[in-house]
């Protein structure tokens, strides 16, 4: 039954069936046994594998293994492993089904070799992950997962949609190069794009993984998105367009994360940032570029998730997670502080963590390629993202004023899942080549050089001299309890609003013309009445000789009418 | 009240301290400029002191238009929550349920 050939999902499928029949630490050591074998054993798959089959007429390929997709199936085994670990104290079954069949979602999706299988993996990534936004059982989390779950379903039937009209031009499903060609290859970008957040398309995002439980943000955070990332590098890449898409993304997010004051919705917004330098790799499309961004997802997915974590940590034991709300935590919880630290170096690329070794990449290519605007964008980014992420988080978590929160550290478990990934953010930032092994292509790209080293370290360390400088100067936007409008506006306020607006001048128009009609038929009904008054025409009384009169009228006409045309 | 055991940054000289470690590296990191020969690829790259003066700049402008972002994005709270929870869910606080 077990073979080379197996495909990568099927043991997450398996294991969330046995995670609905056990409970407690049976569960935990099954999750973690399956998915840890699961790993092995794809790490022993060779690339070229794949599974064909013949479905209704059509041939399919359900699993293709290739370099590229192997790297994303280590980092989503990795990703699901660390999640389980950070989720092991968790008693919710909904929880704890959804997450292993949202990280099957994923490596199914990644593995689909054709654009059918890709779609049906596409929306059960959708279906999976809402539980986890709704298992925190607030109106609000109930609200703001509807609204994930239709922008996600959207974007499906667009990748649906797109796919019958490529495959009627074409004659091909095959996932592979589709390049911006014809309206079938735009509804897959599109569909791609939503997933990926491009601008105006991210808002679900940041909407809805701030409200998900502390664990489920940690699963949430890995593989919706870098599916997308995935998809795009596979299907896109060299497409100029995505360049300035990514350098977009990577500028505009930023100012909503100096201003906001929920913290995970800052991570979410960087987050945004740092899908605009894989998005941006992938546009440049050199095998430099596709590099950096392939192995920018693979890192960011670890420094990102430790983020997600240590500040799922704080909102688990304080129940709070706004920056007004905290400060000075490194108090009482200073383990969790040094890990956020780790995965604040590691986004902010510091030279010996993991963003510095994949990050340099992109920039490097964006430079060598000529896209000097495009390099200072990134380079803004760059000096932002240390901003908002590398300084801000800890910064108003763990530091700052003193709210005078005083709590204990983490349980255990969440506690290793952040070390583990503590550790492989600095790993992979010390010997990158373990990493550079794994990529598609091969480039002798090193990152430390001097050249590199110095210019990324002076960036960040004069941004953290303006962090201070404004900070000491009072310039600092203060942390405030608040909500900033983003395009959700749109769909939230203004579509309803505009909405109720016309439906109830439809209803005014309705109701005024009833009334109208209504006044007719009573001034109808009223003539009516007036006819049968006293003294009116109908109620005259008339003698009966008029009758007879009338009558012999009648038979005259008739007998005038039977004499005159006789034949 | 029990007195609280003295933290590391409770003592304003440790902030100061690390402040002037701050300092101490920025300088050294823009005298670092003089002395290591890079490889250009863009003309600013050449530049005295860019990558300095491009990370301190970005910073300030970042945060000067975010703040000023704020004067027409920030509203209340309950901007959205009036509107799509029940009167009797909103509480202003936030709940961790699991």
């Amino acid at each position: 039954m077990w073979a080379i050939d197996t495909p990568a999902f099927i043991p997450l499928f398996l294991v969330s069936v046995l995670a609905l029949f056990t409970k407690g630490n049976l569960r935990g050591a099954i999750l973690l046994g399956v998915i840890a074998l699961s790993g092995i054993h794809l790490w022993n798959v060779p690339a070229g594998t794949s599974v064909s089959l013949s479905f209704l007429g059509y041939e399919l390929t359900p699993y293709k293994v290739d370099k590229l997709s192997l790297m994303f199936g280590y980092i989503f085994h990795i990703a699901a492993l660390i999640g389980v670990i950070y989720s092991l104290h968790v008693k919710d079954t909904m929880q704890q089904v959804a997450a292993p069949l949202y990280a099957g979602s994923a490596l199914g999706a990644i593995f689909a070799g054709d654009l059918l299988t890709l779609f049906v993996f596409w929306e059960l990534l959708a279906i999976t992950s809402v539980f986890l936004i709704w298992a925190r059982r607030t109106e609000r989390a109930y609200q703001a997962g509807i609204r994930y779950l239709i922008v996600q379903v959207m974007s499906g039937v667009i990748l649906l949609g797109g796919l019958i009209i490529y495959y009627g031009k074409t004659g091909s499903l095959d996932f592979g190069y589709i390049g911006l060609d014809g309206i079938g290859s735009w509804c897959i970008f599109l569909a791609f794009g939503i997933k990926a957040c491009f601008p105006l398309l991210h808002n679900w995002a940041t909407d809805s993984y701030p409200e998900a439980t502390p664990t489920g943000t940690v699963f949430l955070s890995a593989f919706t998105t870098k599916v997308a990332v995935y998809a795009l590098a596979r299907s896109f890449p060299g497409t100029e367009l995505l360049v300035f898409i990514g350098a977009a993304m990577t500028c505009f997010p930023i100012f909503f994360a100096v201003i906001e004051n929920d913290l995970r919705r800052v991570l979410a917004y960087s987050m945004i940032n740092q899908i605009g330098f894989m998005i941006c790799g992938i546009g440049i499309g050199t095998a430099l570029a596709v590099n950096g961004a392939v192995s920018h997802a693979f890192n960011d997915i670890i420094f990102k998730g430790l983020l997600f974590m240590s500040m799922g940590a704080v909102l688990h034991v304080t129940g709070r997670i706004n920056g007004s709300d905290l400060g000075g935590l490194y108090k009482s919880m200073p383990k969790t502080a040094m890990l956020c630290i780790v995965g604040a170096a590691s986004i902010s690329a510091f030279p010996l963590f993991s963003g510095f070794v994949s990050k340099s990449m992109v920039m490097s290519a964006a430079l060598e390629e000529g896209y000097h605007w495009v390099w200072l964008m990134l380079l803004f980014a760059s000096a932002g993202v240390f901003h908002h992420a590398g300084i801000k988080i800890p910064y108003f978590a763990f530091f700052a004023h003193d709210s005078g929160l005083r709590v204990s550290e983490p349980p255990k478990n969440m506690l290793v899942a952040m070390t583990i990934s503590a550790i492989l953010c600095i790993t992979i930032g010390v010997y990158p080549g373990w990493l550079y092994s794994l990529l598609p292509f091969d480039t002798g790209y090193n990152p430390y050089d001097a050249t590199h080293v110095l210019a990324q370290t002076q960036i960040l360390f004069f941004s953290a001299l303006a962090f201070v400088w404004l900070n000491l100067r009072g310039l600092y936007p203060p942390e405030l309890h608040s909500v900033n409008l983003d395009v959700d506006w749109i769909y939230r306020r203004f579509l309803p609003r505009t909405l109720k607006a016309s439906f109830s001048w439809i209803w005014s128009q309705d109701a005024m013309l009833r009334s109208r009609v209504l006044e007719q038929l009573d001034n109808f009904y009223n003539y009516l009445a007036r006819l049968h008054y006293p003294g009116s025409k109908a109620s005259q009384v008339r003698p009966t000789g008029n009758m007879v009169m009338w009558v012999a009228v009648l038979l005259a006409v008739y007998m005038w009418l039977l004499l005159s045309f006789v034949n | 009240m029990a007195t609280e055991k003295q933290h590391l940054f409770d003592n304003p000289k440790n902030v100061q301290r690390v402040l002037y470690l701050l300092y101490f590296c920025c300088t050294v990191l823009f005298i670092l400029d003089f002395v290591i020969h890079r490889h250009l690829v863009h003309p600013w790259e050449g530049l005295l002191g860019f990558y300095a003066v491009y990370g301190f700049v970005s910073c300030v402008v970042l945060v000067l238009v975010a703040k000023w972002m704020r004067t027409f994005l920030m509203r209340e709270e309950s901007y959205y929550d009036r509107t799509e929870l029940d009167p009797k869910e909103i509480d202003g606080g936030e709940h961790v349920g699991h």
